[in-house]
C-alpha cells in the first residue's frame, strides 16, 4: 500500500562505537528495583531465573529419589509407608520430567536464542515473561500439595480409575490436575514465543540452513508442544470434572473409557519425551564442534533427523499401552514405527562421533559431558529399541528395565548435555570459568554414579522386578542389585553437588573469561561477557554457519559483518525478517518492562485456586484481574510510532501500555 | 571499538522498512496463528474422545437420538453472519474507513451475544446436566469449551469496538483488528465443525 | 538366588516363542553398545597427525573431508537391523495370538486392590467355582484367560509363562497360558493401583491333568464344617461374612476372596505372607500392620473369637 513509505524508517548502518552501545544500554536496561524485578522482559534475566527455579526442583525431585532408594535399598524395610512412598515417586517424576527436564532448557533456549540469531530479545517478551511467571506459580501450586500431605500419589502418568475420586479420594489429584493444566498455559505461551522468534527474529543472512542446531531443537519441540499439550490438559480437565462436577468420562460404570486417558496422555506424553531431548541434543551439536575443532559433519542430516524425530514421534504413543489389549494390527504398526524412530537418532549419535573421530578434541568438562552424553545415549536408545518390539516389551514392560531405560533417556540426553552446556556457556553469562579440574572430577563422579546406579536396574528389571513397589521380598533375588543402585545413587548425588560447588566458588573467584573464551564459531561469542543488556551493539548480517570461524574456514570469508550493521536505536528496536531467507522485513518495536505479564500470572493462579476449592468467586475474581491485565497488556498504544495521523511525533516513543 | 567515534557509513545502505507492527508483519498476527493451531488441537482431542467413547458405548448413541436442530441451526447461521460483518470492518479499515469499522464489530460484537443467548436456551431447554450421563458429559464440555472461547470472542470484539471508537486504528495501524478477527473466524469454524459432529453426523445413520 | 520372575527363562509355549526374539533383541542391544562406545573412544583416543608448526594461535581450525561416511554406514546398517528386528517381531506377534491348539478350560482373572479373584467356568453350572490368588492349570495344556479389571487397572503376569495383559474396568481382554512342566510360577501384578501395589503376587500352580482335575473336584464341593468349629463358624459369620465367601455356610459376602478351601492355598494375602497358622491369625488379628492400607479392616476382637475363627478357617482344605 502507497501509505506504507510514510510508516517505513531507513535505518541507518553505523560501525559499533562507545557512544551508541551506552544509548541502547539506557534504553535496553531492566530498570533498577521491585518495577525490573516484577516487570522485567529481558531474555536473559528470565533464562537464567528459568535454569536456576529449575535447578531448585532438580535438587528437591533428587532428595525425593534419595528418600525412596534408602527405602529400596534393602527388602522389607519400613522407612516409608506405602502412601508416602507413593506420594514421593509421583513427586520425583513430575518434578524431574515437568518442572526440570522442559524448564531448563526453556531456560537455555531463553538465554541464548536471541544471541544465537544475533538479536536482541525474543519476538514476543512480555509473553516470555508470563511464561516464568506461570511456570513459577504452578510449580509452587503443584509442591503445595506436597506441604500439605496430599500430594498427588498416581504417579506422573496419573492412570483412572485409580485418579478417579471414588479410589483416590483426596485433594491430591486435584492438585495434580489443575497444576498440569496450568504449567501447560506456560510452555505453550513459551513454546509460541519460541516458534515466531525462529520465524521472526534471526540476524539477517541467516536463512534456514544456518541457524544452530539447538534453535532447531527448540523449535521442533516448541512446535510438538503446541500440538500436543491441548491433550493433556484437556485430560486433566475431564478429569477435574470427573471428580468435582460428576461427569462421567473415565467411568467404566457408565461407559466412560479408561483407556481414553491413556491416548490422551501419551499421545502427549511421548511427544514430550522427544521434546524435552532435542534440544539437549541441540546442545551437543553445537557444542561438539567448538571442542573439536571443526563444523558438525552432516548438519543438514542431524536438521532434518530432529524434525524427523517429531513427526515421527507423534505416531508412537501407544506403545507405552501395549499390554492394554488393543487389536493385533494395531500392535504391529506401532510396533513397526516404534522400532524405526530408532533411524534419526541414529544419524544424530554417527554424526556426532564422526565430529569427534575427524575433529581434534580438546578435553574440556564440557567435552567430556557431551562425549559422555553420547555413550549413554547409545544405552538409553538400544534399550527403548527392545521395548518398541511388542511381545519383548509384554515382558519388559513396568518392570525395572523400562526405569532403567528412561533414566539413561532423560539423565543421559537431558542432564548431562544440560551440565555440559552450563560449563560451555558458564564463561558467556558469567564472565568467567569454571574450576576445569573440579569439572572434570564433577563429571566423573556423575558418570560412574550414574551407571551405578541405573545400570544395574537393567538387571533388576530382567529379574522380573516391578516398578513403583514400595518394598520387595528377600526371596526374589533383587536384593543385591538393588543395594548397589542406592549407593551409585548417592554417588551420583554427590556428583551433583560438586556442580553446585563449582559454581558458587567460581562464581566469586572464578578466572576471568574474554568474550570468546572457547573460540567458538557462533554469534553469541561475538559479543562481550557477560552479554550487554541489548545484547548486540549493531545487529550482525550472517553469510555462514559459523561467522566467527568463516575466515579460517574459508566459507565466506570477511561476508559476515559483525561491527557494522543497523544500529536500530529509536527506543527498543529489533530487526524482524522473513521465514526463510531472513531477509530484513520490518524494524520492531519491541515492549518495556510491564507489570502485565506478573498481574496475569497472579490473576491465573487464583482463578486455579478457585478451581482447587470448587470456588466460583474465586474463580470470578481471578477471572477478571486476568481479563484487566489482558486488556491493558493490549491495549493499542503504538499510533505516536509514526503513522500518518501521528506523523509529527517522534516514532520511537514508549508503547504506553502498563 | 570504545575509541570509535560514531560513524555514518555512506557507502551501505539498508532498505527502507516498516516499522512497528504492521498488519500482517506484527509478532502477534504470527502468535495468533499457533494459537490457533494449538486450540484447534484442542478441539481435535475433543472430537476424538467423543468418538472413541461413542464407538465403544454399549448401546444406542446418543443415548436419547441427535439432538433437536430448532435452536441449533440459527444459531450457526448468526455466528456465520457474524464472521462476515467482522470481516466486512476488517477489509473497511485496509482501506481506512473507521466507521465501517467499528459497525462491522459492533454487529459482531451483538451477534455474538445472541449466538450466546440462544445457546444457553438451548442448553436449559435440555433438562439435563454434565452429569447426567456420558453422552451430556461429552455435550456440554465441548460445547462449553466453544462456549467459552465465544465469551473470549465476545470480549475481543468489545474491546477492539472501544479501540475502534476511540481511533486506534488506521489504514495501516490495525495488526489487532487482523489478530481478532481472525481468531473470531476461527471460533465459527470449530462451532461449524462441532455443529456437524453433534448434530449432523447422528442423523445420517 | 533365585529369581522367579525373572524372564530370561520360559517354561511356557507362550513365553517359548518370545524368548528368542527377547534375547535377540539383547544380544543385539549388547553388541551395537559395544561397536558405538568403541568407535566412540577410537574417535576421542586416536592418534593424530602432529599439528604443523606455526599453527593459528587462536587454535587449528578444519574441515576434513570424510566425515559424512560414518553417518552413511552407520545409519544404513542401523536400518537393516531394525528392519529385520521389525520383521521378526510381526513374525512372533502373529505367532503368539492363538494357543497352538484350542484350549479347553476358561478361567475368568479379575483384578481387585490388592489380591486376585479367580473363577473356573464349566459348562455345568454346578461346576462353577470361585478361588482366589492361587490359579492351578493342568500342566501341557493351553489355558484360555479372560481377563477383567474389579477395580482400577491391574496387570496380569506370570513372567515364566507369558507377557503382561492389563486387566481393565470395562472391558474383557483375553490371554493364553500353557505350562509346559508342573510347577509353582509366580505371577505378579504390574501395573501400578495404589498403596499395596507391590503385595499383589499370585501363582500359577501347574499340575498332571490327572491332580488338576482331583483338586478341581476338590474346589467344587462345598465346605462342610463340623459341629467343633460352630463357634468359630458364628465368630465368622458375623465378624467376616459380609466380605467373604465360604460356600456350604451362610457366609456370602463378595468383596473379599472367596475362603471356601483357604487352606489349599500356600499364601495369604496375595503371596504375602505364607500360610501357616500363625501368619493366619497375625493376619487375621492385624491385616493394617502386614499390609498398611488394604481394604481388610481391623476389627477388635477378643482372643478367643480370635482362636476360635483360625480354628474354623484351618477346617477349610
Amino acid at each position: 500500500m502507497a501509505r506504507h513509505t510514510q510508516l517505513t524508517q531507513t535505518p541507518a548502518i553505523v560501525t559499533a562505537n562507545a557512544e551508541l552501545a551506552e544509548r541502547l544500554h539506557k534504553v535496553w536496561e531492566t530498570e533498577p528495583g521491585i518495577k525490573g524485578f516484577l516487570g522485567t522482559v529481558d531474555h536473559k534475566e528470565i533464562g537464567i531465573r528459568y535454569i536456576v527455579t529449575s535447578f531448585i526442583f532438580l535438587l528437591i525431585g533428587g532428595v525425593e529419589a534419595l528418600i525412596l532408594r534408602v527405602q529400596l535399598a534393602q527388602p522389607d524395610l519400613h522407612v516409608l509407608s506405602p502412601e508416602q512412598y507413593n506420594q514421593l515417586f509421583t513427586m520425583h517424576g513430575v518434578s524431574m520430567i515437568f518442572l526440570y527436564a522442559m524448564p531448563v532448557l526453556t531456560g537455555f533456549s531463553n538465554y541464548l536464542w536471541p544471541l544465537l540469531l544475533g538479536a536482541r530479545d525474543t519476538a514476543l517478551p512480555r509473553v516470555n515473561a508470563l511464561s516464568y511467571w506461570l511456570y513459577l506459580f504452578s510449580g509452587l501450586f503443584i509442591y503445595a500439595s506436597f506441604f500439605m500431605g496430599h500430594a498427588p500419589n498416581d504417579g506422573w502418568f496419573n492412570y483412572v480409575p485409580y485418579a478417579n475420586r471414588q479410589y483416590n479420594p483426596g485433594p491430591n489429584i486435584d492438585f495434580y490436575s489443575l497444576g498440569m493444566i496450568f504449567l501447560g498455559i506456560s510452555t505453550t505461551v513459551s513454546s509460541a514465543n519460541f516458534v515466531v522468534t525462529a520465524m521472526r527474529t534471526r540476524a539477517a543472512g541467516m536463512s534456514i540452513n544456518r541457524i544452530p542446531i539447538l534453535v532447531w531443537g527448540t523449535l521442533t519441540s516448541s512446535v510438538a508442544n503446541l500440538i500436543v499439550i491441548p491433550a493433556v490438559s484437556l485430560a486433566f480437565f475431564l478429569l477435574y470434572l470427573d471428580r468435582n462436577y460428576g461427569t462421567k468420562f473415565f467411568q467404566p460404570q457408565s461407559g466412560g473409557q479408561p483407556l481414553l486417558w491413556q491416548h490422551l496422555f501419551w499421545i502427549f506424553a511421548h511427544p514430550w519425551v522427544y521434546a524435552i531431548v532435542l534440544p539437549a541434543m541441540g546442545m551437543v551439536s553445537d557444542g561438539l564442534p567448538i571442542f573439536c575443532r571443526r563444523p558438525l559433519v552432516g548438519y543438514t542430516l542431524v536438521a532434518l533427523s530432529t524434525m524427523a524425530t517429531m513427526a515421527i514421534g507423534f505416531g508412537v504413543w501407544t506403545h507405552h499401552m501395549f499390554a492394554t489389549g488393543m487389536s493385533d494390527l494395531a500392535l504391529s504398526f506401532f510396533s513397526g514405527v516404534s522400532i524405526i524412530i530408532a533411524v534419526p537418532s541414529a544419524v544424530a549419535v554417527f554424526a556426532w562421533i564422526a565430529t569427534i573421530w575427524t575433529g581434534r578434541p580438546v578435553f574440556t568438562a564440557a567435552f567430556h559431558f557431551f562425549a559422555g552424553m553420547i555413550a549413554l545415549f547409545v544405552i538409553g536408545g538400544v534399550s527403548g529399541f527392545m521395548t518398541g518390539s511388542v511381545p519383548v516389551d509384554w515382558q519388559l514392560t513396568d518392570t525395572y528395565f523400562v526405569v532403567a531405560h528412561l533414566h539413561y533417556v532423560l539423565i543421559g540426553i537431558n542432564v548431562f548435555p544440560v551440565v555440559g552446556a552450563i560449563y560451555m556457556w558458564f564463561p558467556k553469562v558469567t564472565g568467567k570459568f569454571l574450576d576445569e579440574r573440579l569439572g572434570k572430577l564433577n563429571f566423573w563422579l556423575m558418570f560412574v554414579g550414574f551407571n551405578l546406579a541405573f545400570f544395574p536396574m537393567h538387571i533388576s528389571g530382567l529379574l522380573g522386578m516391578p516398578r513403583r513397589i514400595y518394598t520387595y521380598p528377600h526371596d526374589v533375588g533383587w536384593s543385591a542389585w538393588n543395594l548397589i543402585t542406592s549407593i551409585g545413587a548417592f554417588l551420583f548425588a554427590i556428583g551433583v553437588l560438586l556442580l553446585f560447588h563449582n559454581i558458587a566458588v567460581s562464581l566469586r573467584r572464578g578466572k576471568h573469561a574474554g568474550a570468546n573464551p572457547w573460540d567458538g564459531g557462533t554469534l553469541e561469542w561475538a559479543i562481550p561477557s557477560p552479554p550487554p543488556p541489548y545484547n548486540f551493539v549493531v545487529l550482525p548480517t550472517v553469510a555462514s554457519r559459523h561467522p566467527l570461524w568463516e575466515d579460517r574456514l574459508d566459507d565466506a570469508p570477511g561476508r559476515s559483518r559483525l561491527d557494522t550493521g543497523l544500529a536500530l536505536d529509536k527506543g527498543r528496536q529489533m530487526l524482524g525478517t522473513s521465514v526463510v531467507d531472513a531477509e530484513p522485513a520490518v524494524i520492531l518495536q519491541m515492549p518495556f518492562d510491564s507489570y502485565a505479564p506478573f498481574t496475569l500470572a497472579v490473576g491465573t493462579t487464583i482463578i486455579f485456586v478457585g478451581m482447587l476449592y470448587r470456588s466460583w468467586p474465586g474463580m470470578a475474581a481471578g477471572a477478571i484481574i486476568t481479563g484487566i491485565a489482558l486488556l491493558l497488556w493490549l491495549w493499542p498504544g503504538r499510533l505516536r510510532e509514526g503513522s500518518p495521523e501521528a506523523a509529527n511525533e517522534p516514532p520511537f516513543a514508549e508503547p504506553d501500555h502498563v | 571499538m570504545s575509541d570509535v567515534a560514531l560513524h555514518r557509513s555512506d557507502e551501505i545502505r539498508a532498505p527502507a522498512l516498516p516499522v512497528g507492527s504492521i498488519g500482517n508483519q506484527a509478532s502477534g498476527y504470527f502468535g495468533v496463528w499457533w494459537v490457533i493451531i494449538t486450540e484447534a488441537s484442542l478441539f481435535i482431542y475433543l472430537i476424538f474422545g467423543y468418538a472413541y467413547c461413542a464407538m465403544q458405548f454399549p448401546g444406542k448413541w446418543p443415548p436419547s437420538g441427535p439432538p433437536e436442530l430448532t435452536l441449533a441451526l440459527p444459531d450457526t447461521l448468526i455466528l456465520i453472519l457474524s464472521s462476515v460483518a467482522v470481516a466486512l470492518g476488517e477489509h473497511a479499515i485496509k482501506q481506512g474507513k473507521r466507521a465501517r469499522l467499528t459497525l462491522g464489530l459492533v454487529v459482531g460484537f451483538v451477534l455474538g451475544i445472541v449466538f450466546v443467548a440462544i445457546q444457553l436456551k438451548e442448553w436449559a431447554s435440555r433438562g439435563t446436566t454434565l452429569a447426567s450421563n456420558l453422552y451430556y458429559s461429552f455435550y456440554f464440555t465441548t460445547t462449553g469449551f466453544h462456549m467459552a472461547h465465544v465469551v473470549v470472542g465476545i470480549l475481543i470484539l468489545g474491546a477492539l469496538t472501544i479501540w475502534s471508537a476511540l481511533g486506534k486504528f488506521d489504514s495501516v495501524r490495525n495488526s489487532p483488528v487482523s489478530i481478532g478477527a481472525l481468531y473470531w473466524h476461527f471460533v465459527d469454524a470449530v462451532w461449524i465443525v462441532l455443529f456437524t459432529t453433534y448434530y449432523i453426523v447422528p442423523r445420517l445413520k | 538366588m533365585s529369581a522367579p520372575l525373572n524372564y530370561l527363562t520360559s517354561h511356557g509355549a507362550r513365553a517359548d516363542m518370545i524368548l528368542p526374539l527377547t534375547r535377540g533383541v539383547l544380544i543385539i542391544s549388547i553388541i551395537v553398545i559395544l561397536i558405538v562406545c568403541g568407535l566412540l573412544a577410537a574417535a576421542i583416543f586416536r592418534r593424530r597427525p602432529v599439528e604443523a608448526p606455526g599453527a593459528d594461535p587462536r587454535g587449528l581450525l578444519f574441515r576434513p573431508r570424510g566425515g559424512l561416511t560414518f553417518v552413511y554406514v552407520g545409519v544404513g546398517i542401523s536400518t537393516l537391523v531394525l528392519v529385520a528386528t521389525t520383521i521378526r517381531t510381526m513374525k512372533t506377534l502373529a505367532d503368539v495370538v492363538s494357543p497352538p491348539r484350542e484350549a479347553k478350560l476358561t478361567i475368568e482373572v479379575t483384578g481387585h486392590q490388592w489380591w486376585w479373584e479367580a473363577r473356573y467356568f464349566s459348562e455345568k453350572p454346578a461346576e462353577i467355582f470361585t478361588t482366589a490368588n492361587e490359579i492351578h492349570i493342568p500342566a501341557g495344556e493351553p489355558v484360555r484367560f479372560k481377563l477383567i479389571g474389579g477395580d482400577v487397572i491391574h496387570s496380569f503376569w506370570v513372567p515364566a509363562l507369558a507377557g503382561k495383559t492389563d486387566t481393565i474396568p470395562g472391558q474383557t481382554n483375553i490371554t493364553w497360558l500353557q505350562a509346559e512342566r508342573p510347577g509353582v510360577y509366580r505371577g505378579q501384578c504390574t501395573e501400578y493401583c495404589g498403596k499395596q501395589h507391590a503385595n499383589m503376587a499370585f501363582f500359577v500352580v501347574a499340575d498332571e491333568p490327572a491332580r488338576f482335575e482331583e483338586w478341581r473336584q476338590k474346589q467344587i464341593a462345598p465346605a462342610a464344617p463340623s459341629a467343633d468349629v460352630a463357634q468359630g463358624l458364628s465368630a465368622f459369620q458375623t465378624r467376616c461374612g459380609a466380605c467373604h465367601t465360604v460356600r456350604g455356610t451362610p457366609a456370602g459376602g463378595k468383596v473379599g476372596p472367596d475362603l471356601t478351601h483357604v487352606m489349599s492355598r500356600g499364601t495369604i494375602a496375595a503371596g504375602t505372607l505364607p500360610n501357616t497358622p500363625g501368619h493366619l491369625t497375625g493376619w487375621i488379628a492385624n491385616p493394617q500392620g502386614v499390609k498398611p492400607g488394604n481394604h481388610m479392616p481391623q476389627i477388635d476382637m477378643s482372643g478367643a473369637d480370635l482362636n476360635a475363627i483360625r480354628t474354623f478357617l484351618q477346617t477349610l482344605g
